[in-house]
Parts: structure tokens; C-alpha cells; sequence
């Protein structure tokens, strides 16, 4: 490491300059679009700011940690991540109906979130110190570290952050090189196994991807929310509406427009024109993201820096892809834009755990 | 780099994972070029089709709410009704000052605080052009000067909507349970898409229980709004379906004559036939009106009902749990027959008190100087408590244990509307998970006349009765027969659930236990003989008297209350007729004194009101 005199602000600070740029003109961008989904309400506003303000602190904290102290703590957190998660379930099996948050006193907690960090960690912290590619036992106790947190988490139930937790841990996965073979295999065997899964499924959730293939067979119902969100998609054009002209959003048709929907609020206001720019948004951290995993020093930072950004762009293509009717209806919301406190948090901290490996390398040669 | 000395080869997996990422690269590109490749197709391609949709979607789907189902007695008196009530909503979008409108109204209704923060927090739940309820159950008066101001009060309108209303007021509230409005932990048991346009959901009782058949289905309607979202026409209707009417297994006249007789006093009666457990009586004393809790039952009232002493929100014949004393004799006494630790003719001598080999404890019977030579006829008939140590001493805690679950002490009787406790048959395991203690001899003998751990509440001993009276047949208890729909005026009879029953007992010995238990109402020297005398038809039945141990800390202070709460509890178990059983009945007084003189004279009179016609012959 340089010395310290020589190191330059952001460095001392253990901030990536370009992440926290990008993430900050997302946020920004995020807030306007909310108010204008948001029924031109300035309270909601606040206090999505005011979550985004804590969310940075916290990551600003992580940044400061060195990877190897993270490295370490990745398989005690992830242990402590399934017992609350068992917790939540007996919590939920003693107090009826669907169970997420843990109540600790004075705050809530949901420990789903914290698996969405916690698997791709242990992964990667079990992984890098094999040899790579991993041989298929290696691969059977990812499988195993994977599959255990996302059964708890479906059964919940939280489909969506189950595959979300799934999808980050596969990730180090694939980034650690499992071979393609095995990973044509495994996708053969997933799709053999779909079967399976549609007879496990609730009926709201066969109901949503029944409506996928064809909205308009129940226009009232389940298909309401695809075809307002495609009209909204689709009114907006090339240039879109403007900002707080959007009929859909503000004549409220549009459901759920400030969550999960808000995808659709941007394109009708926006246009086109819009949706590339947010997109190049994306791109850029995503960018940004790899560009920190490939020049990490530690096979653990390189697995989980990847990981994390790929988990990244799952979030923004399969919200996006649900709200373009491309994709079922899967509760994930746009990250740093859908209005909501908890999966934001999890996504910034995400961010500093980068911003961590980026920031402590040690520079062998000037 | 001096990194050649680790085992791994590091540099082959660096370029490994470069190439991965430049994998993820590529296929990042690839899915956002399907993004935008559809996002094109939507908004450039298709624009035209969707912009016309945009412009011409005036259409908007909203609930209607179903009818909630009618509940009704077995004989056909309606306890559940909905009536119309005026109550004050606003619409938030056509009003420009909301606090402004608040005062406005306030100075023609009478607003509190608690309405106007319930109506904050149900404007963010709801959707600007959706009709929100300020205030409920307007008086006329506040009606008419609303109608009179209501041109100068954009936004605001008075709704005539149906209600929940129980005109038997506190008569039946343990039973029926009543509707209140939806809260958030409702919503985590319900589809909400069910509940669209929907205020009130069944809290309690069979309000609960039948939720399902009662609620009916949701209805839409498809209308068209102007551009500021206003309706100007329905397009098209789906009609909710109305819930289903329900009629109770309950015979109101039987139950309201239960009632009064309860009332001023602490307890619960509950009857039953015993050939399909139709609850035919089913109180719990004191009760309280259930309409005022229908739209949200004020704080102050709240409290006061929370915070009497004579606890009239807790439902006594599901969850009062009480020392079945005496009442447990006959249901030992044939278990004793069964096991064979006694026979019909052996005798023991009863001196008043008995003590335990080795042990200076005097267990005392009831009657100073004891019952001299008592058989377990005489036992049951004279509810002799030294037999009954001696018997429970002889049986043992596990097969007393076995001999009351036998008949449903100690396990939920699966009454339909649930919420019932278990109450409680000890055993050795229990007392050691429970306490962490060993069991003593001592309490095996308390068992014997049911006092110490036993408890049982109200329902478990008629159903016990019931299944004593069936010679086994054990049935569940339910509150509801019947189901009608309201459009087809079709009724469905709900199936009656599979019998289980008692096994091991010989009919001798029901013969025997229940020839006693006459014998306690008919016989001579019965405890519950004046109750009997006179009777119309041959009934059988058990007094129980149960002592207190407990006096509450809080009763030092009211010196005049003390006696009251010190006294026994007073219970009686019948059936009837003893020829072929119509009715069972179990009877609780708390701190009511004996069980002959108080509780048996209520038997008496519920089963003369039952099975006796005006002028006292046999229905």
C-alpha cells in the first residue's frame, strides 16, 4: 500500500469514485421518478432519501472493513443467517400466516436480505481456497450451502428473493469456473425439474405465470397489472409523456407503480430515450463492478465482487423483464429506484463490500 | 510476483475468472439487447396501438363487496343480521384542503380523534378516488344537517351501508363471535383480492369459524371515469356472489332461558345432544353486547369491559378451565370396573378421613364422620370422597389418566368454531416436563375426586357426559347444522363427523355407572335427590362441588367481596331421558356453592323447559 500522505482523498476514505457516482446520479434519478409515481407526495420522498442517506453510511462503514476480515466473517455470518432464518419460520408457524421480519426490539429485521449477501460470501469464501474450476464434491457442498437458505427462504413464503439469494449464489459459481459442461447439465436437470416445482407452487404464483402466456384471458383479475403496465410502456413512446404527465401512473390504473411497477412509470414518462439512459446507468456499474472483480488481488474478492454485480443485473432484467410481460410476476423491486427501505440497504451494502476490495489492494509494484 | 510458493496456481485462476466475467460480459449484452428489442417493440413499434389505449383507458375496475350471510337459531330466529347504516365517507382526490373539510364536518357531526387518525391511515392504504369512511353509525340528526350543509362540502358524502347487527345482543355473543373491521394481522390470513370493497371480517365465534361461508364472493364492476378519474358510467357488472346463511344447531328458547338464569352470576351452561353433539345451549356468564365492537368499540368502554373482574371477554365454556371435582366419579367409577380394581358389590369402610400408609396426612371426605359402609353405588349416589381416594390410589395416575382421556378430559373436542382449550389430565410425564417435579401419591388422590391438577372445562364435561350417555359413542360437539343459499333458498345439511368410541368398557358396566348417577337425582339417599323429585321423565346426573385453593391478591381489599370468592364452585353433569337421551348438560356456577344446591336446580329447570311441553307433559 502507499504510503498514506501519498494516497489520494477518496483512497483514505475507501470509496470507489466512479461506483459512488454512479450510484449517486441513480439515486437521484430513482427519487424523481418516485415522486412522480408517488402521487407528487414530498413525505415519501424524504423518506426514501433519508433510507438511501443510512443505507450509504452503512455501506461507507463496510468499505472500511479490509476483505480478509469480510472473508473471514463469511461463514459465521452465514450460519447466523440460517438460524434466524429458522427462527423466522418457527416465529411465523407460531404466530399464523407469512413470516419475513424478525422483530428485535427496536427495529425490524429480515433475514432473507442479509442471505442475499451472506450466500455469495460463504461461496466464495469456500471456494477460493480450492482449486478452481471446482470439482463436482466442491460443487455439491455450494449446492448444499445454496439450497438450505433458499428452502428456508420459499418457504416463507418469498419466491422471489429465494431466487434472488439462488442466483447470487450460483453466480460464484460460475464466475469460479464450473464447467460449461456441468452447467448444461445442470440447467437440463433444472428444467426437467420445473414440473416439480409448478406442483409445489401456490396458486397466486401458477396464477402469475399462467398470466404471463396470456394476460388477456383475465383482463380483471391476475392479467390487470401486465396489460396497464404494457400500455403504459407502450404510450410513452420514444420521448415519453414528461415527468408527472404520466396518465397510466396518475390516474392510477397502474398498480403497484411505486414498487415493484415503477419500471413502467419511468418508461411512460420518459420514453425510449429514458429507458437507455437508466440502462447505461446500469451498465456502468455493472461495468464498474466487473472492472473491480477482474483487477482484485485475492481469488475471494474476484469471485464475490463478480458475483455480487451479476446479482446486480439479475435484479434490474428479471424486474424489468416482469414488468415488460417478458418475465412472471415476481415480487423484486428496481434496485435503487422502487420505493422501499430493506432491499435497497442490501443492495448499497453490496456495493460497499466492492468498494472495499477495490480500496485495499496492496500495490506490489509502483 | 512471490506468490510462486502457494499450492494453487494462481495466475491460471485469474485468467480463468477474466474469462468468466468476459462470459457474464457477453451475456449481460445479449439479455439487455432482449430488453430493449422488446422495450423498442412496445414504445416504437407499437406505440400508436398503445397510445390510443392510453388515451381511450377511461375504463377502471372496481369492487363491489358481497352480502354477508344471515345467521340464524335452529329455529329459525334470526341472531345475525345487516342493517342499514348511515356512515360519513370522503373522497380524498375531489377534496383540495383536507383539514379544512375535517373542520368543516366536524362542526355538523361529531368527529373524535381516533376516527379522523383511522381515516389518515386508510387514506395511504387506498387509492385517491376511492371512498374512505370518516365516521360510522351517524344519528339521524347528524344526517339531516349534513344534507342540509353538504353542497358547501365538495368531497364528502353520507353512505347508507349495510352493517352487522346482533339483535340478541349479549345473549349469544360467546357463540357467535361477531365481525369487526379488517386490521393488518387479518390480512396476513385472508386473499386480500377476496376482501376488495370488503370492511368486516368474523373475529370470534362462529363469525370466524364460517368466515369462509359467510363473506361470499367478491363482485366488479367495470366503469368509465372522466380524465380527472371521476366514474361517469358502469359498463359492466359482475355481481357479487352473497355469502351463504348459516343456521345454528342452538334452540334459542333453551339458551335464553339458560341465560337468564345466569345472569348475575359467574359460570357457563352448556347442552348438547348427545346423538350428533348439536350444541343446544351454549352460555357463558357474564357476556357482553357484541354491536358496539362491529365498527370499532370505543377505548373507555374497551377497558372497562378488560378490566371487570368478572372477566366477561373470556369465553367460559371454551376456555374456562375448572376443577371438575366430583363430577369426575362416575367416569372413575366405570374405569374402576373396566381396569377391575373394583367390583359393583365390594364395600370399603368410610370413617371421613383416609390417610396414605407411612404418611400422617388426614384426606378428608366431605362429610364429617364419614359414610360408614359404602359400595361404588352408594359412592357415586353419595359422592363418597374417601372411596374414591382409595379407588384412585388403587387405579394408579396413569390409569386415572387414561380413564378421563377416554372421554375427551384433557384434549380439544374439536368443536367446530375452535378457539377451546384443553385444559388439563395430569400425569406423570406431564408433571415432570411441566414442573420439573416427581409425581406424589398424594396428588393421585385429589385426582380421584377431581381436584389438585385436574381441570376441564365446561364443554369437554358435556361431551364427556354425552358419550357416558351414548354407553361410548363419543360425538363433536358443533354449532352449526345447516347452510342455505340466499338466491336458491337451497339448504345443505352439514355432515355430521364420524362417532369415535370408547372401547373396553362392557355394557354391565354403563348399566351400572349410569343406574348410580340416577340414583344421585332418583335414589333416596341421592346428593341431588330434591332436584330430581317430581320429575316428569328419569334423568341421570353427578353434583360436583370444587373447593378453591387460591384467593386472588387483589381480594384483601374488598373485605365484603371475600366470602363470595372464597366459595366452591358449583357443578352438575345430567342427561336426559334416562330412556333414550335427547339432551346432555353441564353446568358451572363459579364460587355458586354446592353443587346440589345450586347448579343441580338449574339442571332441573333447563331439562323441564327442554323436554316438557306448557303444560308439563313429555314433547
Amino acid at each position: 500500500m502507499k504510503p498514506f500522505e501519498q494516497q489520494s482523498l477518496s483512497q483514505r476514505l475507501h470509496l470507489d469514485v466512479p461506483l459512488c457516482f454512479g450510484l449517486l446520479v441513480l439515486c437521484g434519478l430513482g427519487l424523481m421518478v418516485l415522486y412522480s409515481a408517488g402521487g407528487e407526495d414530498l413525505s415519501i420522498i424524504i423518506r426514501q432519501a433519508m433510507r438511501m442517506g443510512m443505507a450509504f453510511v452503512c455501506m461507507f462503514l463496510i468499505a472500511q472493513l479490509p476483505p480478509a476480515v469480510i472473508e473471514r466473517w463469511s461463514l459465521w455470518l452465514f450460519i447466523a443467517g440460517i438460524a434466524m432464518l429458522v427462527m423466522v419460520l418457527w416465529v411465523g408457524h407460531v404466530g399464523k400466516g407469512a413470516q419475513r421480519w424478525l422483530d428485535m426490539g427496536f427495529f425490524r429485521f429480515q433475514p432473507s436480505e442479509l442471505m442475499k449477501l451472506s450466500v455469495p460470501m460463504v461461496v466464495a469464501w469456500y471456494l477460493a481456497n480450492k482449486t478452481l474450476p471446482p470439482n463436482l464434491g466442491n460443487i455439491i457442498i455450494v449446492g448444499l450451502m445454496i439450497i438450505i437458505p433458499v428452502a428456508l427462504i420459499a418457504k416463507q413464503p418469498d419466491l422471489g428473493t429465494s431466487l434472488l439469494v439462488a442466483t447470487a449464489g450460483l453466480s460464484v459459481l460460475f464466475i469460479a469456473g464450473m464447467r460449461w459442461k456441468l452447467i448444461l447439465i445442470f440447467g437440463a436437470l433444472c428444467s426437467m425439474c420445473a414440473p416439480i416445482l409448478w406442483y409445489f407452487m401456490h396458486d397466486y404464483q401458477k396464477r402469475r405465470v399462467l398470466t404471463l402466456f396470456n394476460p388477456e384471458q383475465d383482463p380483471l383479475g391476475a392479467g390487470y397489472h401486465i396489460i396497464q403496465s404494457m400500455i403504459a410502456i407502450g404510450s410513452g413512446g420514444i420521448y415519453g409523456k414528461g415527468w408527472l404527465n404520466g396518465t397510466q401512473s396518475h390516474l392510477e390504473f397502474l398498480p403497484e407503480r411505486s414498487t415493484d411497477f415503477i419500471f413502467a412509470v419511468y418508461c411512460e414518462e420518459f420514453g425510449l430515450m429514458g429507458v437507455l439512459l437508466l440502462l447505461c446507468i446500469y451498465l456502468f456499474i455493472i461495468a464498474r463492478g466487473l472492472y473491480i472483480a477482474v483487477n482484485a488481488q485475492q481469488t475471494y474478492g474476484k469471485l464475490l465482487a463478480a458475483a455480487l454485480t451479476l446479482t446486480f443485473f439479475v435484479y434490474i432484467f428479471v424486474n424489468m423483464g416482469m414488468v415488460i410481460g417478458q418475465l412472471p410476476v415476481v415480487g423484486v423491486p428496481l434496485p435503487l429506484v422502487s420505493h422501499g427501505g430493506t432491499s435497497m440497504v442490501t443492495l448499497i451494502l453490496a456495493f460497499g463490500i466492492l468498494m472495499s476490495i477495490h480500496t485495499h489492494r496492496r500495490i506490489l509494484s509502483s | 510476483m512471490g506468490l510462486n510458493f502457494t499450492l494453487k496456481d494462481t495466475e491460471e485462476e485469474s485468467r480463468l475468472i477474466r474469462l468468466r466475467v468476459y462470459s457474464a460480459v457477453v451475456i449481460i449484452i445479449l439479455l439487455v439487447m432482449v430488453l430493449v428489442a422488446r422495450l423498442f417493440y412496445l414504445q416504437v413499434i407499437r406505440h400508436d396501438h398503445f397510445i390510443t389505449l392510453s388515451q381511450s383507458n377511461r375504463v377502471k375496475v372496481l369492487p363491489i363487496a358481497p352480502i354477508r350471510g344471515l345467521i340464524f337459531s335452529r329455529d329459525n330466529v334470526l341472531l345475525a343480521d345487516n342493517q342499514p347504516s348511515f356512515s360519513l365517507e370522503l373522497i380524498p382526490e375531489q377534496i383540495d384542503n383536507l383539514d379544512k373539510t375535517i373542520g368543516q364536518l366536524s362542526r355538523l357531526i361529531d368527529i373524535d380523534e381516533d376516527s379522523i387518525s383511522r381515516f389518515k391511515k386508510l387514506r395511504r392504504e387506498k387509492r385517491r378516488f376511492e371512498s374512505i369512511p370518516l365516521k360510522f353509525n351517524l344519528s339521524e340528526g347528524e344526517v339531516a344537517r349534513f344534507s342540509v350543509e353538504r353542497h358547501k362540502i365538495p368531497g364528502a358524502k353520507v353512505i347508507a351501508r349495510p352493517y352487522r347487527y346482533y339483535p340478541e345482543k349479549s345473549g349469544l355473543v360467546h357463540a357467535l363471535g361477531y365481525v369487526a373491521r379488517i386490521d393488518e394481522k387479518d390480512l396476513q390470513n385472508i386473499d386480500e383480492s377476496d376482501y376488495l370493497g370488503t370492511t368486516h371480517i368474523g373475529k370470534l365465534g362462529v363469525e370466524k369459524a364460517y368466515e369462509d361461508i359467510l363473506h361470499g364472493r367478491v363482485g366488479h364492476q367495470q366503469v368509465e371515469v372522466n380524465a380527472q378519474g371521476r366514474i361517469i358510467r358502469v359498463l359492466e357488472r359482475t355481481p357479487p356472489e352473497p355469502g351463504q346463511n348459516i343456521y345454528l344447531t342452538l334452540d334459542l328458547s333453551l339458551q335464553t332461558a339458560a341465560s337468564k338464569i345466569m345472569q348475575g352470576k359467574r359460570g357457563s351452561i352448556v347442552a348438547m345432544d348427545p346423538d350428533n353433539g348439536d350444541i343446544l345451549a351454549f352460555v357463558s356468564s357474564p357476556a357482553y353486547d357484541p354491536n358496539p365492537f362491529v365498527n370499532g368499540i370505543d377505548s373507555k368502554s374497551y377497558k372497562v369491559l378488560l378490566s371487570s373482574r368478572d372477566t366477561p371477554l373470556i369465553n367460559r365454556a371454551l376456555n374456562g378451565k375448572y376443577p371438575p371435582g366430583s363430577t369426575v366419579k362416575p367416569f372413575l367409577g366405570i374405569a374402576a370396573l373396566m381396569f377391575g380394581v373394583r367390583n359393583t358389590d365390594e364395600a370399603i369402610w368410610c370413617r371421613g378421613w383416609y390417610t396414605l400408609r407411612g404418611h400422617d396426612h388426614r384426606y378428608r371426605d366431605w362429610k364429617k364422620g364419614g359414610h360408614g359402609h359404602v359400595d361404588l353405588n352408594y359412592a357415586i349416589m353419595q359422592s363418597c370422597d374417601i372411596y374414591f381416594y382409595t379407588l384412585a390410589h388403587d387405579l394408579g395416575i396413569t390409569k386415572l389418566n387414561k380413564a378421563l382421556t377416554n372421554f375427551g378430559f384433557g384434549i380439544k373436542t374439536g368443536i367446530d368454531i375452535g378457539g377451546e382449550s384443553a385444559a388439563l389430565v395430569p400425569s406423570i410425564d406431564w408433571k415432570r416436563s411441566a414442573l420439573n417435579q416427581p409425581w406424589y401419591p398424594g396428588e393421585t388422590l385429589i385426582a380421584g375426586i377431581g381436584q389438585g391438577y385436574v381441570l376441564a372445562t365446561p364443554l369437554q364435561l358435556v361431551t364427556a357426559t354425552a358419550a357416558l350417555a351414548n354407553h361410548g359413542k363419543r360425538v363433536l360437539p358443533r354449532l352449526v347444522y345447516k347452510i342455505s343459499d340466499p338466491i336458491s333458498g337451497e339448504s345443505t345439511l352439514l355432515p355430521i363427523a364420524t362417532p369415535t368410541y370408547v372401547v373396553g368398557y362392557k355394557q354391565e358396566h354403563w348399566d351400572f355407572v349410569i343406574q348410580a348417577m340416577q340414583d344421585v337425582v332418583h335414589g333416596p339417599r341421592g346428593t341431588a335427590r330434591r332436584s330430581g323429585a317430581n320429575a316428569a321423565y328419569r334423568f341421570a346426573g353427578k353434583t360436583g362441588t370444587s373447593q378453591l385453593f387460591g384467593i386472588g391478591q387483589d381480594v384483601k381489599y374488598e373485605k365484603d367481596k371475600v366470602p363470595e370468592h372464597l366459595r366452591d364452585h358449583a357443578l352438575f353433569i345430567a342427561f336426559a331421558p334416562l330412556e333414550a337421551p335427547k339432551i346432555a348438560l353441564a353446568i358451572i356456577v363459579e364460587n355458586g356453592g354446592s353443587g346440589s344446591s345450586t347448579a343441580a336446580p338449574i339442571a332441573r329447570k333447563l331439562l323441564d323447559h327442554y323436554l316438557l311441553d306448557e303444560s308439563g307433559n313429555l314433547k
